[in-house]
This record gives structure tokens, C-alpha cells and sequence, in this order.
């Protein structure tokens, strides 16, 4: 384990955008997001959670698949190109960070998506523990450890110091060239303040939300309940909880005409939209309640039936605190009777 | 006889579709056209198995999946069977031959051709447009006669003029050994001698022998009612297959449209056995 | 609230109403949401305190599509969006039992959030008519503010207290306004065409196109927007290019203009913060300065300028000073 002086961070950051295209919580003028690192960006390492997750750093909000030209009746197809310089995400709290687990339970299984393996690939994940949890975080339902999020290196930032621990080769080869930076440190030197961080996730108001009697079993058994009906009623149908959601990847893909040639490119698109299975000839799920169950099912049942377990949700707490009408996926998990009670 | 090839070919990736030149179009009734595909370079676009389908592609217009209606043992072109009825339908019906279009695929599953369907009798139990995925079926199993046992061919339509594929109807499959057509249409019409009446109700007249494997394609009025007639014939569901279809758009079970229970019709279909389907929510 | 409660029990019990569109207590002190309760006991989960923030106005369109009669608990300024809905031949009246229930002010998360509270458990004070502090419990200790210092941006600029259409009001208002409505736009209106496009752009390319704005705004409410569906040019739920954001919420302006009724709830519910509200504003200074003083649904006839002719209107040309 190494450890950095937070004096010293600057400089840290200044080497790691040398190594490469480094992205980081920058507070830009209402919101902390992540962008781009320069030496005018106004780093943020105290706000827990940006405003959205960290996916579009793998999974583009819009993303140019291919263009076609038309010369004539001949027709041709010219893919963009993959990603191909590295860079370096740092600050990911570990909900963010098995965010991405599950995207690429999505992205990287046959036929993996070469655009976001692409992404994945030249990508560095670096972790940051949470050491002040909000009241809306609930990773510890999904099994997360806020203390001990992972990634390609894991860090800790104290009031003194950002500590660094390599988890990955990958990792282990950045903290090299990061090796005039930072000093050893010893492995017990964060036991206190992980211990603080783990008491005060005990004190947030969701630490007993649970997810038992979830999963593949409820695939079937949750699917009448009459509980949906009231539910979904007060949703507006807006995708807000699926775009600020670091698993939601659900997309679309559309024509933009150029002028020199037809874009086709994919973007986010929302199960709660209307038009998500619209057809010319019906759509399967007509009303808002069925939309909403869909999302709720597929996060808590189907994803992980599919997924040995592996929730489609990580307990960020993005949704809970931005939906327009105050709805999130754990009223739902304790409408479902999900709430251990002490 | 093939192996199953139905996930071996993508393209580089999956989104990125290949240039397909239209070679050949036929008028099949007064809204549906048989297209015929080609590689720029000419031979085939991809390897497929039957049951499977592609995306085809306008480019600005929009892209629709369609079921390959050809055989995987022709070995020359790829060919769908498209009905007119939105903006790309008819962006399609508009082309002439040599115009290009883009193709991604195959995706999808197939009817076990090559294992649960294997030295079964086989009945075929069509409406419309739904001809088009068992086709590819039909021309497979009568390429690869031996395999399978008896075939009866069950057809009906609007009208005369809507059924698809009957010049190839009367003049390969009529004539092929072991195989049974019965065509009818919905409604009496002049010039037409055949049986009048909707298909369920004519599957119950038929009323087959309930050994065979049923392979149901149609509009969804029309399958509720065969899978129920089936059932009363005494149809166990695990003999039954059907289609399902729902929309799509990436065709490998990522974008999430077509997700109904733990299964994406795109990826895990179109083809279902109808116990698999009686599993699913009722969301389709 | 205790009173609003006995009374909705009443119009219940009576047979008056055959539902209640109000708020349910939620899972936590600060995150009540909009419900309809159907029967007395049902209301043992209604609450109404300085969260309930959501302009119920729209639920209303589907609520007077269902049999029987719904009473709605409608703020002051939500009674103006109500009003343009009767307005546009979107809610029944007859079907409509508007409670107009006291406001003074509703609470934002947000600003308790800036204020530096997080990890929070429990929250008193938010009652809907009394007491100046919040005590906010929180996991690094008990903080309090002055219930002024956590209203929503739109609280600044009250409607003021008055209810412009109810079957009955319960409860007492109070007129919030301490900021000026228009300071903000003519701070942009005085600004170059080149720093107000940087701004605009800076601020909408925030924007994540999840239609929170347009779903909640009471204004909105066609069946079918021209922003879905396939057909269209305009449905794109992406930027193609670095600042398309523009064209939706540009739209979207100009399609509310003169049916705004700057209740917003288009900036409330923007999950990136965008200050959507400034576009309508904008609109509707410029409305007020061309055809005179109009405040969108203060009564329900449609008078909007945008789409009543005199012979006195502006031609086209005239601008804003002429």
C-alpha cells in the first residue's frame, strides 16, 4: 500500500493525464460530473455521488456506429473507428464500480460489443472508499463494500492523505510510473477510518433494505402482484431513473442524415418511454404500470436469473434522490416486504 | 445437412451490417414482394439456419428484422418475404433490382432442425405473411427428405391472391413425395375451387393425427386460435413451435427492447417451443 | 393537517368524492409522493407537509378521464396550471373537487444538501403550515435552518396566496416572494448574443434528454409529443450534433408560450439542474412587454395573446421597445 499528501494530489493528477486522457469529478457550475482533467478543472473528491453515473465513460450517451454513402446506387459502410488511447477513470465509488461489473455482464458476453470492450480495455478503473455515505446509498444490500471499492487500484482519501492500493497488473503498472509520488504506507494505517466508514453506513436510514426472496426465484412469483398497480401510479414515464442509473444500458440506434452520408448511431434509450416497444403494428406493454414493473423485474429478477445472482441495481441512490415524483427501486423492494426489521 | 451455424458469423461487430444488393424481386400478392440478396461480390451474405432473421437496413430510413425466408440449402442468395406497412416497408417495396440496402445477421435462434424435429412428421401450419419463417423450414427439410418423416402442409390467407410462394407451393412442394398442402382462404372467391375457411377451423377438420410436430407461423389472432384448436386435438405443448415477435433493435439481447421474463426474443427466438412460451409473462 | 385530513374523510365517507388525489407518506421524512386514496382507511398513509411539492394539476387529465369525482389538493400556484388545463378542455370540471390547500412554501432537498447536511435520518419541522426551523438528524449530527433558507427556487417568486379556482380552501398561504421574477432575465437580456448562447449552451448541454421536464409540465400534455416516435425528424433522444439539446427545450419554450404558467416544476424536476424555467420566463416578460400584463391561468377562459388577435397586437417587426 502506498499514500500520497492530499498537498500533493495536483501533481498526481497532473502525472496520471501525462500517462493518459485522465477522467475525475470535476464541479462544473450547479452539479459535480465527470470530465476531463486539466489543470483549470475544479477537482471534487468530497461529493459522494456525481450526478450521473460514470457509464458514459464506456457506454456513450450517443455513440456514431457507422456511416453510410451513397454514390450513385452503390452503397457503403465505413464503421467508426474503436477507441483506442487509454485513459484513466479515477474516483469511482464502489458503486459505480460494480456498475460497470454488470455492464460488462451485458456488453462482454458473446457477441461482445466491441465498442465498449474496446472502452473496457482502454480503460484504468481507480477506486475511491466512501467515507461520508448519504442517506440515499444502499450498496450494502447488493454485498458492496463502500469501504473497499476495487477497480484496477483502490483508494482512500483521509484528511491527510489519498491512500493507493494496486489491485490489477493494470494497476500495478500505473502505480510504477507513479512511483516518485508516492511513499509506502502500512497496510493497518486505514483499519480506523475503514471502521469509522463502516459505522456510518449503519447509521444511514436504508442499511436494512434486502433483497431476499429477489432474484431468479421472483421472476415468476412478483409478476401479478397487485402491488405494481399502485406503485407505478404517480410515474411520469420519464427516463430520469434510467439515465442517471450507472446499470441501466438499455439503447436505441438511429438514422442522423449528414448531409454527407447517414450516421447511424446508438444512444440511451428508457423501458419507461412509451415508444421503447412500440411497433407498426401494437406494443406489448401498453400502460406505465407494465413499463415500471418491467424495469423494477429485470433489475431485481431477470438480470439476475440470468447472471448467476448478480443484481442489475447497486444501491447508489441516484434514482432516489432524482425522481420527479419520489419514486425509486427501494419503495418497491419494501412494498415487496424487503426491509429486515431489527 | 448443416451444423448449427447461428451464432458463428457476425460481422466484425454485430451492429455493423454488410452491403446487400436486391437481385431478384418478385410481386407474391398485391402487398407483400419476395426480395432476393446478394453479397456485392456475389454467393451469399452469411451462413443461417432456418427460423433465423436479419436486420435489414435503409439507410435514413430505419431498419426493421425480417425472417430469412430462404433455405440454408440454397446456396446462392438469401431471400425475405416482406409485407407492406410502414415507412421502411415501403421504402423497400419501392427499390428495383440492383439497389443496395444494408443486412446484419443472422440472429436468432432456429427451429431444431437438426434435433428435436429430426425423423418427426411434420405439420406446417401457416396463415399469410406467416408462410415466410417456414419456408425456410420447408425447403430445408425437403433438401434433407431422408431426416424427417411425413409432411403436411397447412396454408390459408385472405384471399388467393394473398397467399405467398404459389408457384413454388404447386410446383415443388405439391409434387415432393410425402408431403400433404391444404390451402384455404377466408372467404369464397371466383376462380378458386379450394377450401374456404379459416385456418384453425380448418385444422380441426383436417384433424390430424396428434404424433406429429406442430410448426405454427402467423398473425396473433391466428395462433392463439391453432395453439388452442392443437391443444384440443390433443397436442402436448412441447410438440408445438411457434415465433414470437416483439420489437427489436440490436438483434444479440443488449438492447433491451425485446426482453419479456429472463428471455430476449431477439437472442433466445424468435423460435419458442410453446411450453417455453407458457413460462413467460404474459407480456407479449 | 389534521383538519385536511377529517375533511377529506368527510368528502369520502359522504360520498362527495370518489377518490382523493393527494400525497402518501413515503419511506423516509422528505419523500412523500403523489397518490390516490380511495377510501377512508387508505388515508391513514396521506400526509401533506413542506415536501409535497409536486403540482398534482396534471394527474388530473386521466384522473377526470375515470368515472366518479376526485378531489385534488391543489397549492395557490398549482391552481393556475389547473385552470389552463380546464382551459385547453384537458380536465373535467364537473369530475374535479379542487381543495385549495394552504402553502408557504415547499422544501428542496437540494438546498439542504448544499447546506451541507448528508446522512440524513430524520427531519422535523417540515409541517405544512407551522414553525421557522427544520432540526435535520443527521449520521455526523443534528443540524437545524431556517425553513426559508431550504424553499425551492420557484418559491422566491410566489404566485402569491390566493387560489384562482377551488370548491373549497383549507388551510392558510403565505406569499414567499423575496427575489425579483425577472432579475435573472434580464441579467441574460443584457448580456451579449455571444456570452448568453455560452451560457444557454453550457447549461442545456447538461441536459440528458430523460424528459422529466416535459413529462411533469402541466402545459405538456399532448397525447402524443412530436420529440417521440420514429417518423419524425425531431425524435431524437440524442445529440447528434454538440448542441441539439437547444432545438427540444427551444421547442418546447415556444410550444408553452402563453400557456406557461411558470409553475416550475420543469426545473424542480431536472435531474441535471438545468434552470429550464428561465426559457418560459423570458417568453413571458416578452409577452407581458408586447401585449400587455397576462398571467397564464389565472381564470379558465383561454384568453392567451399568443392566440387571440386584436386589433391593437404588435406587427411583426415591432420589437420589445417599440
Amino acid at each position: 500500500m502506498f499514500k500520497i499528501a492530499r498537498e500533493a494530489l495536483p501533481a498526481l493528477f497532473a502525472k496520471m493525464a501525462e500517462i493518459a486522457d485522465l477522467f475525475l469529478p470535476v464541479k462544473n457550475n450547479i452539479n459535480t460530473e465527470y470530465a476531463r482533467f486539466t489543470p483549470e478543472s475544479a477537482v471534487d473528491l468530497e461529493t459522494l455521488k456525481t450526478a450521473k453515473s460514470p457509464k458514459d465513460l464506456f457506454f456513450p450517451q450517443s455513440e456514431t456506429l457507422y456511416t453510410c454513402h451513397r454514390d450513385g446506387k452503390k452503397l457503403s459502410v465505413v464503421p467508426e473507428k474503436l477507441a483506442e488511447a487509454p485513459f484513466i477513470v479515477f474516483g469511482m465509488r464502489a458503486c459505480d464500480i460494480q456498475g460497470v461489473a454488470v455492464l460488462d455482464r451485458v456488453f462482454l458476453s458473446e457477441p461482445q460489443d466491441s465498442f465498449y470492450a474496446a472502452r473496457r480495455q482502454n480503460g484504468l478503473l481507480i477506486g475511491m472508499a466512501c467515507t461520508e455515505p448519504e442517506e440515499s446509498c444502499f450498496c450494502g444490500t447488493f454485498g458492496i463494500d463502500h469501504t473497499a471499492p476495487g477497480g484496477d487500484v483502490d483508494t482512500m482519501l483521509t484528511k491527510t492523505h489519498l491512500y493507493w492500493m494496486p489491485c490489477t497488473e493494470k494497476g500495478q503498472v500505473l502505480t510504477e510510473k507513479l512511483a516518485d509520488l508516492l511513499q509506502e504506507a502500512k497496510e493497518d494505517e486505514l483499519d480506523k477510518e475503514k471502521e469509522k466508514a463502516k459505522a456510518l453506513m449503519e447509521a444511514m436510514p436504508y442499511k436494512d433494505v434486502s433483497v431476499e426472496g429477489w432474484g431468479a426465484a421472483a421472476a415468476d412469483k412478483n409478476f401479478d402482484s397487485p402491488l405494481w398497480e399502485s406503485l407505478a401510479k404517480p410515474c411520469l414515464a420519464c427516463g430520469t431513473c434510467t439515465f442517471v442509473c450507472p446499470t441501466c444500458q438499455c439503447y436505441d440506434i438511429k438514422d442522423y442524415e449528414t448531409g454527407h452520408g447517414v450516421k447511424r448511431y446508438r444512444c440511451w434509450d428508457s423501458c419507461m418511454y412509451s415508444d421503447f416497444t412500440m411497433m407498426a403494428h401494437g406494443n406489448n406493454r401498453t400502460t406505465q404500470m407494465q413499463r415500471f414493473r418491467q424495469r423494477f423485474m429485470h433489475k431485481l429478477a431477470y438480470f439476475p436469473a440470468n447472471n448467476d445472482g448478480m443484481f442489475s441495481c447497486v444501491g447508489c441512490g441516484r434514482c432516489v434522490e432524482k425522481c420527479p415524483s419520489a419514486l425509486n427501486i427501494v419503495k418497491v423492494i419494501k412494498a415487496f416486504g424487503g426491509e429486515q426489521h431489527a | 445437412m448443416h451444423e448449427c451455424t447461428c451464432h458463428q458469423n457476425y460481422t466484425a461487430d454485430t451492429l455493423i451490417p454488410k452491403v446487400g444488393i436486391i437481385t431478384d424481386i418478385r410481386q407474391e400478392t398485391p402487398d407483400v414482394k419476395t426480395f432476393r440478396v446478394n453479397a456485392p461480390e456475389g454467393g451469399k451474405l452469411f451462413e443461417h439456419m432456418p427460423g433465423q432473421c436479419a436486420m435489414l437496413c435503409a439507410p435514413g430510413i430505419s431498419e426493421g428484422m425480417f425472417s430469412i425466408t430462404s433455405s440454408p440449402t440454397n446456396k446462392e442468395y438469401q431471400e425475405f418475404s416482406i409485407k407492406k406497412c410502414g415507412s421502411l416497408t415501403s421504402y423497400l417495396h419501392d427499390l428495383s433490382v440492383g439497389d443496395a440496402i444494408t443486412v446484419r445477421g443472422p440472429y436468432g435462434n432456429h427451429f431444431p432442425v437438426d434435433s428435436a424435429l429430426l425423423g418427426k412428421d411434420l405439420l406446417f401450419i401457416a396463415g399469410g405473411i406467416g408462410l415466410a419463417p417456414l419456408r425456410s423450414v420447408i425447403n430445408y427439410v425437403l433438401d434433407n427428405r431422408e431426416q424427417y418423416g411425413k409432411i403436411d402442409i397447412l396454408y390459408g390467407s385472405r384471399s388467393a391472391d394473398d397467399l405467398v410462394q404459389l408457384k413454388e407451393i404447386r410446383e415443388k412442394w405439391m409434387q415432393a413425395e410425402g408431403v400433404q398442402v391444404h390451402l384455404t382462404i377466408d372467404r369464397p372467391q371466383e376462380g378458386w375451387d379450394g377450401h374456404v375457411g379459416f385456418v384453425p377451423a380448418y385444422l380441426k377438420e383436417l384433424g390430424f393425427s396428434n404424433d406429429k410436430t406442430a410448426l405454427v407461423c402467423g398473425p396473433p389472432i391466428m395462433i392463439k386460435f391453432v395453439l388452442a384448436a392443437l391443444e384440443e386435438m390433443g397436442f402436448s405443448k412441447n410438440q408445438v413451435y411457434t415465433t414470437l415477435e416483439l420489437r427489436m433493435k440490436c438483434g444479440v439481447g443488449k438492447c433491451g427492447r425485446c426482453n419479456i421474463g429472463t428471455k430476449y426474443v431477439c437472442k433466445d427466438g424468435p423460435v419458442f417451443r410453446c411450453d417455453e412460451i407458457d413460462a413467460l409473462p404474459d407480456e407479449y | 393537517m389534521q383538519e385536511l385530513v377529517a375533511r377529506l374523510k368527510e368528502l369520502l365517507s359522504a360520498g362527495t368524492v370518489d377518490r382523493v388525489l393527494g400525497w402518501k407518506r413515503g419511506d423516509s421524512d422528505w419523500n412523500p409522493e403523489p397518490a390516490f386514496f380511495t377510501s377512508v382507511e387508505s388515508l391513514a398513509d396521506f400526509v401533506y407537509d413542506g415536501f409535497c411539492g409536486a403540482n398534482l394539476s396534471k394527474y388530473m387529465i386521466e384522473a377526470t378521464a375515470q368515472e366518479g369525482r376526485t378531489a385534488v389538493l391543489l397549492k395557490p400556484c398549482d391552481t393556475y396550471s389547473f385552470n389552463r388545463l380546464l382551459a385547453e378542455h384537458r380536465v373535467v370540471r364537473e369530475k374535479a373537487y379542487v381543495i385549495g390547500v394552504g402553502c408557504r412554501g415547499k422544501l428542496d432537498m437540494g438546498k439542504l444538501r448544499k447546506l451541507g447536511m448528508k446522512g440524513i435520518q430524520h427531519i422535523e419541522g417540515a409541517d405544512a403550515f407551522a414553525g421557522d426551523t427544520l432540526t435535520v438528524d443527521t449520521a455526523y449530527g443534528k443540524k437545524t435552518c431556517a425553513y426559508q433558507d431550504a424553499l425551492l427556487d420557484r418559491c422566491h417568486v410566489c404566485k402569491g396566496k390566493t387560489h384562482v379556482v377551488y370548491d373549497e380552501v383549507i388551510g392558510a398561504s403565505a406569499d414567499t416572494t423575496d427575489m425579483d421574477r425577472f432579475a435573472e432575465v434580464e441579467r441574460l437580456a443584457a448580456m451579449s448574443p455571444e456570452e448568453r448562447f455560452a451560457f444557454f449552451q453550457g447549461e442545456l448541454s447538461r441536459c440528458i434528454r430523460c424528459n422529466a421536464c416535459r413529462n411533469v409540465c402541466p402545459a405538456c400534455s399532448c397525447r402524443k409529443c412530436v420529440f417521440d416516435g420514429d417518423s419524425f425528424d425531431s425524435a431524437q433522444k440524442a445529440n447528434v450534433d454538440s448542441f441539439e439539446e437547444k432545438m427540444f427545450h427551444i421547442i418546447r419554450a415556444f410550444h408553452v408560450a402563453g400557456r406557461c404558467t411558470d409553475c416550475g416544476e420543469c426545473s424542480r424536476v431536472c435531474p441535471q439542474g438545468i434552470p429550464l424555467h428561465l426559457f418560459n420566463r423570458k417568453l413571458i416578460g416578452d409577452i407581458n412587454a408586447f401585449y400587455g400584463e397576462y398571467t397564464a391561468g389565472e381564470t379558465a377562459e383561454n384568453k392567451n395573446p399568443l392566440v387571440s388577435f386584436t386589433t391593437e397586437d404588435r406587427e411583426p417587426g415591432e420589437g420589445r421597445n417599440a
